[in-house]
């Protein structure tokens, strides 16, 4: 599965790094500790969390996460999408809280 | 690279400056990329750098990384002007942190940033003098 099926199956929005809407999704991981972000998540993981501050984007495209899901409606920085947007790193948006949207990835097979 | 070559990166890293932190890190790892470093090294480098630029800019007066790229090694060295560490063990610790509400807030002060660039390093070091500054030494070794 790739970003953009992945977005399309839950219905996720889009808001920025549309040119890695290709990126092969290989798992998941939810948090919002961003020491705890680099040390467990793996390359290709959906990364599902509530921070919406610019450095996210650093995290994922660090340790190269397939995407970034922000959760329960929180509204993503202007600066976060433009660095999302320089980095060619998905960012999602969903009203879901963190653990609905894990339960639909679990359901999906991620 | 030939076995003589070595590139050295240089960053300066602001306190407080959240819209500039992460660039050294990420700047780090396009450079391993191209310079075509295998992948599971380049992850440990970007770690390393990533929690060396974050606690700098939390918890320093600022300062720099200055990475070094030769056939055999990544050093990377992350000093800053101050304020110091005064229990270097304590700080090690697994979930120690003194950072403030608003940087808790951004997801930062879990307290693992150290034991972090510690576990993806071959050789760690830190000194710190109070008043003085704190250097953080990391050798991560490249396997052929
Ligand atoms: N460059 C530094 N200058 C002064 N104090 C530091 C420096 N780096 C770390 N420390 C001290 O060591 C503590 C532990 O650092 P560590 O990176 O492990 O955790 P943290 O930065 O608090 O949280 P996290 O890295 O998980 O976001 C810090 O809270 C701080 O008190
Ligand atoms: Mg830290």
């Amino acid at each position: 599965m790739n970003v953009n099926e992945l977005c399309r199956n839950l219905g996720l929005n889009p808001v920025a790094g549309q040119k890695g809407m290709d990126r092969a999704v290989n798992g998941a991981y939810a948090g919002d500790l961003l020491s705890f972000v680099m040390a467990n998540a793996s390359k290709g993981n959906v990364w599902v969390t509530i921070q919406a501050h610019a450095n996210i984007v650093a995290v994922a495209s660090l340790i190269e996460m397939a995407c970034i899901i922000v959760a329960a409606g929180v509204e993503v920085d202007g600066d976060t999408l433009d660095k999302a947007n320089g980095e060619g790193i998905p960012i999602l948006t969903t009203g879901d809280d963190t653990y609905t949207l894990c339960c639909k990835l679990h359901d999906l097979g991620v | 690279m030939s076995s003589r070559d070595m590139v050295i990166l240089s960053y300066r890293v602001n306190p407080e400056d959240f819209a500039k932190a992460g660039d050294a890190s990420s700047n780090t790892k396009k450079v391993l990329k191209k310079l075509g470093i295998p992948s599971d090294i380049t992850r440990r480098v970007a770690i390393v750098t990533y929690e060396a630029e974050i606690n700098i800019t939390i918890h320093s007066n600022g300062g720099e990384i200055i990475v070094s790229i030769d056939k055999a090694k990544i050093e990377i060295i992350a000093r800053d002007y101050g304020p110091g560490i005064p229990d270097i063990d304590r700080a090690m610790e697994k979930g120690y942190s003194t950072a403030s509400d608003h940087v808790r807030e951004m997801g930062f002060g879990a307290g693992m940033g150290l034991p972090n660039m510690k576990r993806c390093s071959d050789e760690f070091q830190i000194e710190s003098q109070k008043g003085k500054g704190t250097t953080v030494t990391s050798t991560i070794y490249i396997h052929d």
